[in-house]
């Protein structure tokens, strides 16, 4: 799937490959019982930055342009790290163990003190919102700054730069056609 | 799109429904998985099928885009005013327990302000995003500016 996405050179049928991931990727999250976050893909990878691609692929080609040749250092670069990152996971402790570092620092204490502190049933709600609070506030503030961002990008009105350049080129090059003649009748 | 008799009669079905699901995980969110994120985004959702629908510029009539930029604002601010609060009444900063004498309510008052503020910042900050991208094309056509496309 990942390999279709990379290799479509159609960017919509790129955009609509990458919501089937998503899309699978939240089931798999469903699977693994973890509904806030299945929840979240779904609405977020699937749904809104689908819509927002397709924003702006009205706004850009719909191809991809051909790129001649293979960049050796890119894949070298991919490789080692890939490489690297492979190796990392064999030190990882076993999926699921009961003595992981996840089960044993401070899971447990929200597991079990999360109720008696609050009185919310939903863990992560309680997690994200009162012990990791400011880590989500935050997150508030990424958001608020990517707004800020495609507002101060895209609120001043279009101007007409671009023609204008191109119109002026087209000029001068007529004028040195002019002159390229009128040397050559001279002569 | 917007003659399409199918279309519109299931979005106008579908889209109170979206936004009804919308505003259910944002303050259903601790009992049930959701909160402030995913309900802002489920929230704008059904907007953008308005949007696509019935067309920008009878969305933005519903929701104006000056209502965006001060509601994105207020999120946050609301998300920092409790936290100030906190410090205000006694407490460190995004303390819940001073808010309310009793210890839930005061808990679960706090979840509940902060992931509203979260959820109206999503919400708004994704149709804003939405709403630029959607208007430059006719920004382009007013402009005169050329087209890249081919």
């Amino acid at each position: 799937m990942a390999i279709a996405i990379v290799r479509a050179k159609d960017l919509f049928a790129a955009a609509m490959l990458f919501a089937i991931y998503s899309l699978l990727s939240a089931a798999l999250f469903a699977v693994l019982d973890a509904g806030d976050v299945a929840l979240t893909e779904a609405a977020v990878g699937a749904g809104i930055s689908t819509i927002l691609v397709l924003a702006v692929l009205a706004l850009a080609r719909r191809y991809e342009s051909a790129i001649d040749g293979h960049n050796l250092l890119a894949l070298a670069v991919v490789t080692v790290t890939g490489a690297a990152l492979i190796y990392a996971t064999l030190d990882m402790p076993e999926f699921g163990a009961p003595d992981n570092p996840a089960q044993v620092h401070v899971g447990p204490y929200y597991v079990e003190q999360s109720y008696p502190d609050m009185g919310v049933p939903n863990m992560v709600a309680a997690v994200l919102a009162s012990y990791r609070s400011i880590d989500t506030l935050g997150e508030a503030f990424v958001i608020l700054t990517a707004g800020l961002a495609v507002y101060a990008l895209l609120s001043p009105k279009p101007r007409r730069r671009k023609r204008r350049r191109r119109h002026l080129r087209r000029q001068l090059r007529e004028h040195r056609r002019h002159r390229r003649m009128h040397k050559g009748s001279s002569s | 799109m917007r003659e399409n008799g199918i279309l519109r009669v299931v979005a106008r079905f579908l889209i109170p429904l979206i936004m009804l699901f919308g505003l259910y995980i944002q303050f259903h969110g601790e009992y049930s998985p959701g909160g402030g994120f995913q309900a802002g985004i489920v929230f704008a959702a059904g907007w953008i099928l308005f949007v696509l629908i019935y067309g920008l510029d009878a969305a933005l009539k519903v929701i104006p885009e000056r209502a965006m930029y001060v509601l994105m604002v207020a999120g946050v601010i609301l998300y920092c005013a409790v936290g100030i609060a906190g410090v205000v009444l006694g407490g460190h900063f995004l303390d819940f327990y001073p808010l309310l004498p009793g210890k839930h309510a005061a808990q679960q008052f706090g979840i509940i302000t902060v992931e509203f503020g979260v959820g109206v910042t999503v919400a708004t900050v994704v149709m804003l995003i939405f709403t630029l991208f959607a208007r430059r094309k006719s920004e382009w056509k007013a402009a005169k500016v050329e087209d890249d496309q081919p």
